[in-house]
């Protein structure tokens, strides 16, 4: 895995802090060739791989990746999905069942309808399941996905419902039928890790916020420190500047200090930005406490 | 601990149930859903009791809380049979289609000494709580104007039909979406003494209302505009904000930020000075023990546990304050159906052509 991984929600218009930021970035974002060009300055300046949303403006992305793959050949996508509003607005639009029935393709219905009539029948979660994971994944037909990541509102609702099986079927499902590692975003690190030993995935990767002020890290800094100083997994840390909360060099100094942090997602909107930032962190990585600490401290 | 159960499993009862299952305080003795689905999943998950009809839930688990998530209309029928067995009531919102009920609810959980509390999650949003204390410090003056706004893409087409897009159950823009800016608003000022100019607007819906605008008077000389939009695409998700000017300055708030113009340092609170204030939602929150969808969802929840332990019984977002936004609503509706019709363009075309 790479060190620094590109996000995608500057793209799409969100912004933790400002509405008027998150309308700004919409506004400027809504051609694909603005996030074309914002990729290419991220891809030349060394960084290949493309953490993103399944949002249905992504499938563009890799139509263009697809199509021009002499100039794309590092180029390394890391799905995370589902792109949750889609569901929820489609389920307060037209109820649970009515919205599966909308977002599952109409090119595998018969697959589908066999596949999800047996799992309703059999009250089972598995086939369902992983028919949602085929149907976002489709845009992706391909291109090189070495880890898929389960989105946070999903990955901590199944946390919050104790539904240990979910985290095993989308394990098994994207290592079997995509040859990828499964990866998980939280809120709720320390949570979460003994959920996923519970499912029994060893030494998953697991995304959340880790930032100076402790935004979005549920437990508490301390717990985070402890968890990433003992626990078996890779841990990427997001929402490093808090949406701008810290400035950056104290931010990137902060994070890069994490004891086994293997990659850092951050987003950018331009080429200047881009190239700081992976600045800060080439200088400030090597101070991290090193990813077999917790051997040969044991 | 507290013994807990939830009735209703829908979009809002599955983000409860996986917020207060991990509750430290809370041991979840049961969940109630029609869906017999649902219910097989989450039992074979989790372990948990499950029923389908919550009066049995309520006498076999004997629990001391229960949250009520099912559609609004049937809100009033499993909240009586809750306080019938003492028991302490999180409700969903809007709490009942007829205030007069909302009211009569109000009455009887606080004459039992139950902590009653609908889930308008905004009164539990940082950047509104501190709008609501500047406003209550009279840090802007006098406030002589209100707008309050959300917006949102929930229906975007002429299809589809849930609960949530038939009025008479408790759906569509006014019960949704409208609402918890009222909510605000009543939160901030009490209630209007007046309601008018109220337009309930089709814009794919066939059942129910897409847009809500509507103008309240107060009798201190305020007034407070309302303007809500569900069918509005541009939004990625439901938006909240509420500008207010007063004599002395100007705040807006939404979910991300609290910004604050005040045109004098005399008067500041702590933090603030002349010109623009803005405080943001990373300084502002407070940190939650489990984060699901915003941390106001689980403050919400974490406050009606701590006052079932504390034995705070004035808590906020009480049953008689839901009450009070109902009754706007309806009086909203009133105004709304009261209205004269302005003439169709169709029509208006006919008049021309006649005085031609």
């Amino acid at each position: 895995m790479d060190k620094l991984l590109f996000g995608d929600n500057q793209f799409f218009g969100i912004n933790h802090m400002s509405e008027e930021k998150a309308r700004a970035q919409a506004i400027r974002f809504q051609h694909t060739q603005a996030i074309l060009d914002v990729l290419d300055a991220a891809y030349d300046e060394g960084i290949r791989t493309f953490m993103c949303t399944t949002h249905e403006r992504v499938a563009q992305i890799c139509d263009h990746v697809r199509k021009n793959p002499g100039r794309y050949s590092e180029f390394v996508f890391y799905p995370g999905m589902p792109y949750a509003h889609k569901y929820a607005n489609a389920a307060t639009e037209e109820g649970m069942l009515g919205m599966l029935k909308r977002l599952i393709p109409a090119e595998g219905i018969l697959n589908a309808l066999f596949r999800g009539g047996m799992s309703l029948a059999a009250k089972d979660i598995d086939g369902i399941t992983t028919l949602l994971i085929d149907a976002e994944m489709k845009m992706f037909d391909g291109l090189n996905t070495p880890v898929i990541f389960l989105q946070n509102v999903v990955t901590d609702l199944l946390l919050g419902l104790g539904i240990t099986d979910a985290f095993s079927i989308f394990a098994e499902h994207v290592r079997k039928r995509y040859g990828a590692e499964p990866g998980f975003i939280t809120m709720n690190l320390p949570m979460l890790l003994d959920m996923l030993d519970k499912a029994g995935i060893d030494n998953p990767i697991v995304c959340s916020s880790i930032n100076k002020v402790g935004f979005r890290m549920c437990g508490g800094i301390e717990a985070y420190d402890e968890a990433m100083r003992r626990r078996k997994f890779r841990a990427i840390a997001m929402s490093v500047l808090a949406s701008g909360a810290i400035p950056p060099r104290e931010a990137v100094e902060w994070v890069c200090a994490r004891p086994n942090l293997q990659a850092i997602v951050f987003g950018a909107s331009g080429a200047s930005n881009i190239r700081s930032f992976r600045k800060m962190v080439d200088e400030y990585w090597n101070n991290k406490v090193p990813a077999n600490a917790q051997l040969t401290s044991a | 601990m507290i013994r807990i159960c939830v009735v209703g499993l829908g979009k809002m009862g599955l983000s409860h149930l996986s917020i207060i299952r991990v509750h430290p305080a809370a041991q979840l003795v049961g969940v109630c859903d029609l869906s017999k689905y649902f219910l097989d999943v989450l039992k074979k998950a989790s372990g948990v009791a499950t029923f389908t009809d919550y009066e049995k839930m309520f006498a076999e688990t004997k629990p001391d809380a229960v949250i009520v998530a099912v559609p609004s209309r049937f809100h009033a029928g499993v909240v009586k049979a809750a306080l019938k067995h003492r028991v302490h009531v999180f409700c969903e919102k809007p709490f009942c289609l007829d205030w007069g009920e909302s009211a009569k609810l109000a009455s009887e959980a606080d004459g039992a000494g139950l902590v009653n509390q609908i889930g308008y999650h905004y009164r539990f949003v940082a950047a509104f709580q501190e709008m609501q204390k500047l406003i209550e410090l009279g840090s802007i003056g006098k406030i002589s104007h209100v707008l309050a706004e959300a917006y949102g893409p929930v229906v975007l087409h002429s299809k589809g039909s849930t609960w949530r897009t038939k009025k008479e159950e408790g759906g569509g823009c006014l019960y949704d979406y409208a609402a918890h800016p009222v909510n605000l608003l009543n939160w901030f000022f009490g209630m209007p003494d007046q309601v008018g100019e109220t337009v309930l607007g089709q814009l794919f819906s066939s059942q129910t209302d897409d847009e809500v605008y509507s103008t309240f008077r107060y009798r201190n000389g305020l007034s407070a505009q309302l303007s809500v939009n569900w069918s509005d695409e541009s939004c990625r998700k439901m938006t909240v904000k509420v500008s207010a000017w007063g004599t002395l300055g100007k705040i807006c708030a939404d979910r991300q930020e609290c910004q604050v113009y005040l045109r004098d340092a005399a008067n500041a609170p702590a933090g603030y000075g002349k010109g623009w204030t803005v405080r943001y939602t990373t300084e502002l929150t407070q940190p939650v023990w489990f984060y699901l969808r915003g941390e106001e969802y689980s403050a919400q929840l974490d406050y009606f546990m701590r006052c079932i332990e504390s034995g705070e019984r004035k808590n906020l977002n009480s049953f008689s304050s839901a009450a009070e936004t109902d009754r706007v609503l309806s009086m909203m509706v009133e105004d709304a159906r009261s209205a004269p019709q302005v003439p169709r363009k169709a029509d208006v075309g006919v008049n021309v052509a006649a005085r031609v």
